[in-house]
This record gives structure tokens, C-alpha cells and sequence, in this order.
């Protein structure tokens, strides 16, 4: 059985689990990890009318006085921005928030703490979004991929070892929407996911792709470091050849 | 027609391009490095034949190209309309394009499939949906360690897959 902790945090729950045994200093760790997501939440809240991203829009406070993590944060999503031809922005209702960056940056940053910790093989899962760590080849995690249509039941399994999976997506039932251009329904998306090494950028990029619809397609047959599974709202899937899926046994 | 196809095929010579470049691809000196912007940039046409350029997708060899698809089917009577041609196997993978054309002119050329550098497209195939029930996931041990979703808030967590996961970790 792993570790685990569960922590609720910035508007959603992320859950830890750790294969590696437990040592003091993995226990520092997963501390130092909750301290730095209550943290992270505090800064870039935009829910919070007194976090530096609440303040930054607002105009009564300056990005040179911000945390050093916000200006990491904002060229994170630039590059983001560019990459995706503007499908993923920083101002999604005009207003600034980086929340579709935040919370992978942040996953992907506790990784990293607990893997310097010593603890080498781990899953965190923070609201649906997963960052793996492992050297256990045999062993890989398994992350089911949420079936958009039939909550509690999946409908796919990838397997991996460093790892990151984001799934972007409604939980409605997509409507079939008829294209008027084209009088055929729409091919827009259900639900997206990306696996790459990386969450922040996974993440990110999964939040982009979701925005293109159809487009996204040929977008991510440019990527080379990402695979994808997608739900089209025409109640077909597509996946790109290497996505790492796993047959149940 | 013929006039729109021929059009067409000059217009699309990024297919064609792509297409050209292909044979390269298996060839090591190719260094197709895929880029969000494709592979059918100048750096790509510098291989070793020389010849992959644009002009090789209107010429006779390229004739399993765009142009063999974009012959057919036409969505539209008379000259105006929106043409799609057949998706056409080439060697290199599916080709299928759409023209639009407005007052006996090509106006608009649209891509609807074509062969990637890394052949990726031809695995974009469309599937139905799997469906994995929580019932038949127990029954065969498929064990898995989380799940992702589309983000659950901290309410929607409780009824969660994740939740039933950790609970039973714990």
C-alpha cells in the first residue's frame, strides 16, 4: 500500500500517493509540499481579492513587488500562449488568471520536492490533472481516464512511469452542434487528454487544445513530446498512435 | 473542373511537398525534426534529391496527389460551390482536400487529410468510444492507481472515482 495524503487546496482536492518507502525527510517533504500549495494558492488565487493575481489585476500592485513565482508563472504561460496561437491566454474572461497553468506548475513543482526528497516513486493527482514519478519499469502507475459521459466509469487506462496526464474536458454530454457552414455536426471536443513528461505544460497545453475543438487535431500531431485521446462531441474518440493506453486485464 | 483541379494542385503544394519529401523519411540523412509549424519547410526540401520541391506535387509524378482526389463528388451544381474529392491512399497516406469555388474561381482550399511527416495521421483514426464500467474494472482486477478528469472541485471530489480510490488506499 502506498502513503497517502489528501489535501484539500486551491478550490479542489490533490491526492498523494508514495510507493517509495517512508523516511523522515519524504514526510518533511509531503509537509513542505501542502505548505507550498496553501502558499501557491494564496498568490495566485483569483478568488481571494487579496492574492497578488487579484491585486496584479486590480492594479494596486506592481509585478516588479509581486512573488517570484508570479513572474515564473506569467512567462510560463507565454510561452504557452504562442505555442498554442493564443488558444490558452492569461486572460480567459479578460481579466488576468493563470489558474489553467497554476495548478499543473504547482503539482509539477511538489513533485519535484518529494522526488529530492528521496521519494522517487510517486503519483500526485491534483483534481484530475497527474504527475508521476517512478524508476520501476515493471511497475508502471495507472491512471484510468475519466469517461465523460458515465461518471465513475473510465474509458481508457494509461500507463507510465514519469509521467504527466491532464484531461480537459466538460462533464456534460456534449450536444450534437451543426456547423452551418458545413451542414454537418461539429466536431468540437468532449474531453481531451494529454500525456507528455511534464504537467505544467501538459496541463496547459490540454486546456489550449480543448479551446481549438476540431483544430486541436492536427495541433497535437505537431507536438512531439505529447500523445492525446479525445471525445468529439459526434460520439467518436481518436487517439494519437503512442498514447500510452493499457488494456484491462 | 479540370482548370479548378489543376489550380488546386498548384495552391496545396504543401501537400505535394509533404508528399515529395516522404520517401526521405525513412532515410536517415532526412532530419525531419517535427515542429508545430510541420515539417514541409524549406530545411526539409533540402534533401538530398533536390528534387522535392513544390513543382514536383503538379507534376506527373505527383499525380497520386490532391489532384487525384479533389476530381470527384462535387456538393454543388455548376461552376460555384464547395468540392470535396474522395480521400485518395496514397503510399504516403490518405489524401483528401476540399475546393471552394466562387464565380468559376478557386477561392478557398481546404485540407481535410493529409499525410504528416510522422505518418501520425493515419493513426488519428476515429474509434468509438471505449467504456470501461466501474463493475467490469473490478471484476477483471484492473487495477488502477488514480484518475484523471476534467477538474473536479473540492464538492465533487467526495462522489468522486479519485475519492473511492483513496479510501481504499487509506
Amino acid at each position: 500500500m502506498p502513503e497517502l495524503r489528501v489535501v484539500h487546496v486551491m478550490g479542489t482536492v490533490v491526492s498523494f500517493a508514495i510507493r517509495t518507502p517512508m523516511s523522515s525527510q519524504i514526510h518533511r517533504a509531503l509537509d513542505e509540499a501542502e505548505t507550498w500549495l496553501r502558499h501557491v494558492d494564496a498568490v495566485f488565487s483569483t478568488y481571494r481579492p487579496d492574492s497578488q493575481i487579484s491585486r496584479l489585476a486590480a492594479g494596486t500592485l506592481s509585478l516588479i513587488r509581486c512573488a517570484p513565482e508570479v513572474r515564473e508563472v506569467l512567462a510560463l504561460c507565454a510561452d504557452i500562449e504562442a505555442e498554442s496561437n493564443g488558444h490558452f491566454t492569461t486572460t480567459p474572461r479578460g481579466r488576468l488568471d493563470p489558474s489553467g497553468l497554476v495548478k499543473g506548475w504547482a503539482t509539477e513543482t511538489v513533485s519535484d520536492i518529494l522526488y529530492a526528497a528521496g521519494a522517487t516513486d510517486h503519483c500526485i493527482n491534483a483534481g484530475g490533472d497527474v504527475q508521476t514519478r517512478s524508476s520501476l519499469r515493471d511497475a508502471p502507475w495507472r491512471i484510468g481516464i475519466a469517461h465523460p459521459h458515465h461518471p465513475g466509469d473510465l474509458t481508457a487506462i494509461v500507463t507510465g512511469t514519469n509521467m504527466a496526464v491532464a484531461t480537459s474536458g466538460t462533464s456534460e454530454r456534449g450536444e450534437h452542434i451543426i456547423d452551418p457552414h458545413t451542414g454537418r455536426a461539429s466536431t468540437g471536443l468532449v474531453s481531451l487528454t494529454l500525456v507528455g513528461r511534464h504537467l505544467t505544460r501538459v496541463d496547459a497545453l490540454a486546456t489550449a487544445g480543448f479551446a481549438m475543438g476540431e483544430d486541436a487535431r492536427d495541433w497535437i500531431a505537431s507536438l512531439p513530446d505529447i500523445e492525446a485521446f479525445a471525445i468529439t462531441t459526434t460520439g467518436r474518440a481518436w487517439q494519437t498512435p503512442a498514447f500510452p493506453v493499457s488494456t484491462p486485464a | 473542373m479540370r482548370r479548378a483541379v489543376l489550380a488546386t494542385s498548384a495552391t496545396v503544394a504543401g501537400i505535394g511537398l509533404l508528399l515529395a519529401l516522404k520517401p526521405h523519411h525513412n532515410s536517415p540523412a532526412a532530419a525531419l525534426a517535427p515542429s508545430p509549424s510541420g515539417s514541409a519547410g524549406p530545411s526539409g526540401g533540402a534533401g538530398p534529391s533536390g528534387g522535392a520541391g513544390p513543382s514536383g506535387s503538379a507534376g506527373p509524378s505527383g499525380s497520386a496527389g490532391p489532384s487525384g482526389g479533389a476530381s470527384s463528388k462535387p456538393s454543388a451544381t455548376g461552376r460555384n460551390g464547395t468540392f470535396t474529392g474522395d480521400a485518395i491512399d496514397t503510399r504516403y497516406g490518405p489524401v483528401q482536400v476540399q475546393v471552394t469555388i466562387k464565380d468559376g474561381k478557386l477561392a478557398a482550399v481546404k485540407v481535410l487529410q493529409v499525410p504528416s511527416e510522422n505518418g501520425r495521421d493515419r493513426e488519428l483514426a476515429d474509434m468509438a468510444i471505449p467504456r470501461l464500467t466501474r463493475a467490469a474494472l473490478a471484476a477483471g482486477n484492473a487495477k488502477i492507481d488514480t484518475v484523471s478528469g476534467a477538474t473536479y472541485t473540492s464538492e465533487g471530489y467526495v462522489n468522486s472515482l479519485q475519492s473511492a480510490l483513496d479510501k481504499a488506499h487509506a
